[in-house]
C-alpha cells in the first residue's frame, strides 16, 4: 500500500457506525480511533448489560459484541474501504471481569489481509496494560478485493506473494 | 430474589425463565428459555435493535455470540449441582451463515464435565435446525 492517509473522517465514521449498525446505535458504541494500524471503540457501563446482578459485572456477551464490532472495523480500517465482509470465526479469552461502572474500551488491528481473508487480533480493556479479554478473528471479503480498481496494485502485489 | 435463590428454585421447578429474568443482559436481549428433552433451549426474539447489518439484513455477530454463551451457561446450570453461574474462560465462535433477524434458537451440549472446568459445544439455528447459523465451543470455570 502506497497510500497511508486515511480516507475516512473519524467523526463521520463514529456517527455512521451508530447510524448504520442498529445494535451499535442501541448500545451507544463510540469510535475513538480508526486507522490502518488499528481501531478503538468504547462502550459506557449500563445496568441493562449486567450479567451478574450481585456484582454488577457486565455479561460476557457484551464483551463479545464489542470485540466482534471492533475486529470487523479493524478490517475496514486496514483496507480503508467499506466492502462487505463476513465474520468467519471469533475466539475470545476472558482474562478478568470488567469493573462495574467503568467504560469498556476495545482495540483491534488487522495484521494480515489477503485477497479474500483478513486476520485480526485485539483486546477489550479499561487499562490497556491489564486487558479484560483477548480476541482473535478471521473475516472473509464477500466480493474479491481485486474487483475494485483502487486496490488493483495492492492485490497484484499480494497475488505475487501468495 | 437473588440469582442463587432463583437457580435453586429453578432446579426444583424446572422453570428456568426466572433465572434468565434475574440477569439484566438476558432481559435486554429479550431471551427466553424453554425446557426440551435435551435441556434448556434459549430463544432470541426477532428485534430490530439486535441487527448488525441492516442491508442484508443480519443479526449482529456479537449478539449471536451472546446467545451461544447464554445457552452454554444455562445448560451448565441445569446439569451442574451448584447454584453459582459458571465463569466463561474462553469462547470460540464459528459463523456459518448470516443470521436473519428472525427468532433464533440455541442449545448447548456439555462435552466434558470435569471437577473444575467444563467443555461445552453450542449451536444456534433459525427455522431449520439442520442448517445452523453459528456454532461455538467454550470452556467454563465451575465455581
Amino acid at each position: 500500500m502506497t497510500e497511508t492517509r486515511p480516507k475516512f473522517d473519524l467523526d463521520v465514521i463514529d456517527r455512521a457506525i451508530r447510524a448504520n449498525i442498529p445494535h451499535c446505535g442501541e448500545l451507544g458504541v463510540r469510535t475513538t480511533a480508526f486507522a490502518t494500524d488499528g481501531v478503538v471503540m468504547e462502550l459506557d457501563y449500563q445496568e441493562r448489560l449486567v450479567g451478574n446482578p450481585a456484582t454488577g459485572v457486565l455479561h460476557g456477551g457484551v464483551i463479545t459484541v464489542l470485540a466482534d464490532t471492533v475486529s470487523g472495523m479493524a478490517v475496514y480500517g486496514a483496507v480503508q474501504k467499506m466492502i462487505p465482509i463476513a465474520t468467519l470465526d471469533l475466539r475470545i479469552d476472558y482474562l478478568k471481569p470488567a469493573t462495574p461502572g467503568r467504560t469498556l474500551l476495545a482495540r483491534a488491528e488487522c495484521y494480515k489481509a489477503t485477497r479474500s481473508i483478513a486476520f485480526t487480533r485485539g483486546t477489550v480493556y479499561h487499562d490497556p496494560d491489564d486487558p479484560i479479554a483477548s480476541v482473535v478473528g478471521t473475516f472473509m471479503f464477500n466480493s474479491s478485493r481485486a474487483a475494485s480498481p483502487s486496490s488493483a496494485g495492492a492485490d497484484a502485489a499480494q497475488r505475487g506473494l501468495s | 430474589m437473588t440469582l442463587e435463590a432463583a437457580i435453586a428454585a429453578a432446579k426444583e421447578s424446572g422453570d428456568y425463565q426466572s433465572v434468565l429474568d434475574a440477569i439484566p443482559y438476558n432481559s435486554f436481549l429479550g431471551l427466553a428459555v424453554r425446557m426440551i428433552d435435551d435441556g434448556p433451549l434459549c430463544v432470541l426474539p426477532a428485534d430490530k435493535k439486535l441487527i448488525g447489518n441492516p442491508v442484508l439484513p443480519a443479526l449482529h455477530g456479537g449478539v449471536v455470540g451472546a446467545l451461544l454463551e447464554s445457552a452454554a451457561i444455562f445448560q451448565l446450570i441445569y446439569r451442574h449441582e451448584t447454584v453459582h453461574i459458571p465463569k466463561t474462560i474462553d469462547l470460540s465462535i464459528d459463523y456459518l451463515r448470516s443470521g436473519r433477524p428472525v427468532e433464533t434458537f440455541a442449545l448447548a451440549h456439555v462435552t466434558k464435565h470435569g471437577r473444575r472446568v467444563a467443555n461445552v459445544r453450542v449451536e444456534a439455528w433459525q427455522d431449520d435446525r439442520s442448517r445452523p447459523i453459528a456454532a461455538a465451543h467454550a470452556h467454563f470455570l465451575l465455581t
